[in-house]
């Protein structure tokens, strides 16, 4: 490729003609020891360094945001008075009284906000919110999407048609608009359901917003999953194992579950994984817009959105959370491109 | 052709049909009606606001006139804005965020497109990775981020850019490109892919064979082919310039449809949310039915079902 003046020319590549080298003569032995389908996903997968790095990124966050908050020193709710609006590894004159007694104060590696909130326990907490919100919607998404679609494709025909139709409805919506209209409406449904009906009080701990968004999802983000899985499903029930399985007599349920599904979970793990970082872009713009988490639980997006008024003399309360936010998104998306790569080539256009 | 246009139009139909509906029986899900507000109005006052307004009626005989009056066109009046017909609010806002849309599609495709294009043409040197590294870095930064370190840099550190308003030519800057980033960098990518896939086709080969120049091979057979792809990503990407237009009015506090709709979410003045998502509904089926059909239209290797 090097050698050619462009792209569309006639050059031969004459790197192309070299003798083969050692490695890329081993790599053509047919008779070498047998890899599952998982050694060799991870193999391929352990070449790409971008998807290595990402995943690494992804395993860092998720240590700050899920173990490091249950011994910081501070809590996202804690007002600390005396010490509003500090900027970065700053005191407070109360705090650098008790340093002066010999006490050890923990510093504030981010400031606080102007209720005198630490800005650091409130980014790892948001982190977690953002990074549950992404894996118990692809959750959803990937047991609704991945049923229905793997229902419409093996049974085929009348019920594929009907079944595929309500996705091409359901796809066609306007997602934004109904995520933002049923977080409005649902509020008021489910704030009842916490206060009257004995077992559901768990509602408002988690938060009225954070529900709607997880309806929304189960409602309307699993279509593309589903017609996903069909497609698969649909070459997938044409092999002869699932003849032979027929014929020893597995009911539907039972080939769907332990052949058609298992056979297509690369395209599953692949699609489940590129939902994240979908979803945790939809949770921030409407924690962005106030219709996500309800206060005093922080969200990226809700402290991005706090942080704007006060930007020209606080800007790091609003490029923590943004910054946040891109890299969890960022190393998502890499991630999941590098288990396409390797686990479902097929997938790659 | 014709057959399939009339079945898109007509599922378009049932989607906008379908939205409607879902829109009345959520806001009828809101418990005290819309008159429930800070100060409870006297039983009285309630009762002649509900008879006005139809609410005493049963559901389903205000869900039929509430359809009748929709199929006429009129959207209601809203409740915090007293007597303001919403087709007013919806006509006086409304082309200000088409002009920041527009300007937002115009800056995606006519920078989006070169920048792809380049990026395939030098695989694997300094410009891809460069072009490649900033194109995906965009598709992970989320709207609101850009918008907010836009107007941090230019407006406020460097006080080179206006940060709030439409007023000049120059107030466009900032939030037609905080709207126009994530779609430039979707379309770059795109087009680098389908543009890698249009030169190793044969018929590039067979161009260059019979000696056609290489600016007429780009661009005749190249670059047309290879923008197709992009066609499709229209209709998405007028979805989410909409919905990064609530956003970006909200920061940089322009007076358009979609800062409208986030203080009518604030505000609870349901006729007007219901009137603004069914319009906002109407528009974005419209736009997704002719892109799909102008897409069959372009490219007639695509089966008509």
């Amino acid at each position: 490729m090097e050698n050619r003046k462009n792209a569309i020319s006639f050059h031969l590549d004459v790197s192309d003609f070299l003798p083969a080298e050692e490695s890329e003569k081993q790599s053509m032995v047919v008779m070498r020891e047998s890899t599952s389908f998982w050694k060799d996903g991870f193999r391929r997968l352990k070449k790409n360094k971008l998807a290595m790095i990402s995943l690494f990124v992804i395993i860092v966050i998720f240590i700050m945001a899920f173990i490091v908050p249950s011994f910081y020193p501070y809590t996202y709710e804690q007002q600390i008075r005396g010490s509003e609006n500090l900027g970065i590894l700053e005191y407070s004159a109360q705090e650098k009284a008790r340093m002066e007694d010999g006490e050890s104060v923990f510093p504030h590696l981010l400031g606080t906000d102007s209720l005198g909130r630490d800005t650091m326990t409130r980014l790892l907490m948001g982190s977690r919110i953002s990074l549950l919100v992404g894996i118990i919607a692809s959750a959803i998404i990937l047991v609704i999407g991945s049923t229905y679609g793997a229902i419409a494709g093996y049974f085929g025909g009348k019920v594929d048609m009907i079944m595929m139709r309500l996705v091409d409805v359901i796809y066609t919506v306007p997602d934004i608009l109904i995520i933002i209209l049923l977080s409005v409406t649902l509020k008021y449904p489910l704030k009842d359901l916490a206060a009257k009906v004995p077992g559901f009080q768990w509602i408002d701990t988690v938060g009225v917003g954070l529900i709607s968004i997880f309806v929304v999802f189960s409602l309307l983000y699993w279509v593309g999953m589903s017609r996903i899985v069909r497609s698969q499903i649909l070459t997938l029930k044409e092999q002869d194992y699932v003849v032979a399985a027929k014929a020893l007599g597995a009911g539907s349920g039972r080939i769907i579950r332990k052949h058609l599904l298992t056979n297509s979970i690369g395209t599953l793990i692949v699609t489940t994984t590129l939902q994240i970082p979908a979803s945790i872009f939809t949770e921030s713009f409407l924690s962005f817009l106030g219709l996500g988490v309800s206060a005093p639980m922080p969200s990226l997006g809700s402290m991005a959105s706090q942080a704007i008024g006060g930007i020209s003399s606080y800007p790091v309360r609003l490029l923590a959370p943004a910054v946040m936010i891109s890299l969890i998104i960022l190393s998502f998306n890499l991630l999941g491109d590098g288990l396409r790569d390797a686990f479902d080539p097929k997938l790659k256009n | 052709m014709v057959v399939y246009a009339i079945k898109r139009v007509a599922s378009a139909f049932v989607t906008l049909f379908a939205v409607a509906t879902l829109t009345f029986f959520l806001m009828y899900l809101v418990p005290g009606g819309p008159f429930l507000a800070e100060k409870a109005p006297s039983p009285q006052t309630l009762k002649a606001l509900e008879q006005k307004y139809g609410l005493d009626q049963p559901i389903m005989v205000q869900y039929g006139n509430y359809m009748k009056r929709l199929l006429m066109g009129d959207l209601g009046t809203s409740l915090k804005m007293r007597g303001q017909e919403i087709n007013g609010i919806i006509f006086t806002r409304f082309p200000v965020s088409a002009r920041l849309g527009a300007m937002a599609v115009l800056v995606a495709v006519c920078v989006g497109i070169p920048l792809g294009s380049v990026a395939a043409l030098n695989r694997g040197k300094l410009p891809d990775n460069s072009i490649m590294f900033v194109a995906t870095l965009g598709i992970a930064v989320p709207g609101f981020v850009v918008a907010t370190v836009l107007m941090y840099t230019f407006g406020v550190k460097l006080h080179i850019l206006p940060t709030y308003g439409l007023t000049s030519p120059l107030h466009y800057i900032l939030p037609v490109s905080a709207l126009a980033f994530y779609p430039t960098a979707y379309i770059s990518r795109l087009m680098r892919s389908s543009m890698l896939d249009v030169l190793g086709q044969d018929y590039m080969r067979t161009a260059r064979a019979k000696g056609i120049s290489q600016f007429k091979t780009l661009f005749k057979h190249a670059l047309r082919n290879a923008v197709l792809p992009v066609v499709t990503y229209l209709g998405p990407m007028l979805a989410y310039i909409l919905t990064g237009s609530f956003v970006v009015e909200k920061i940089f506090t322009i007076p358009g449809l979609g800062s409208q709709f986030i203080s009518s979410i604030t505000d609870r003045d349901y006729p007007l949310i219901m009137g603004t998502t069914i319009f906002l509904a109407f528009l974005l089926i419209t736009m997704n039915v002719i892109v799909d059909i102008a897409y069959k239209i372009i490219d007639p290797r695509i089966k008509l079902k």
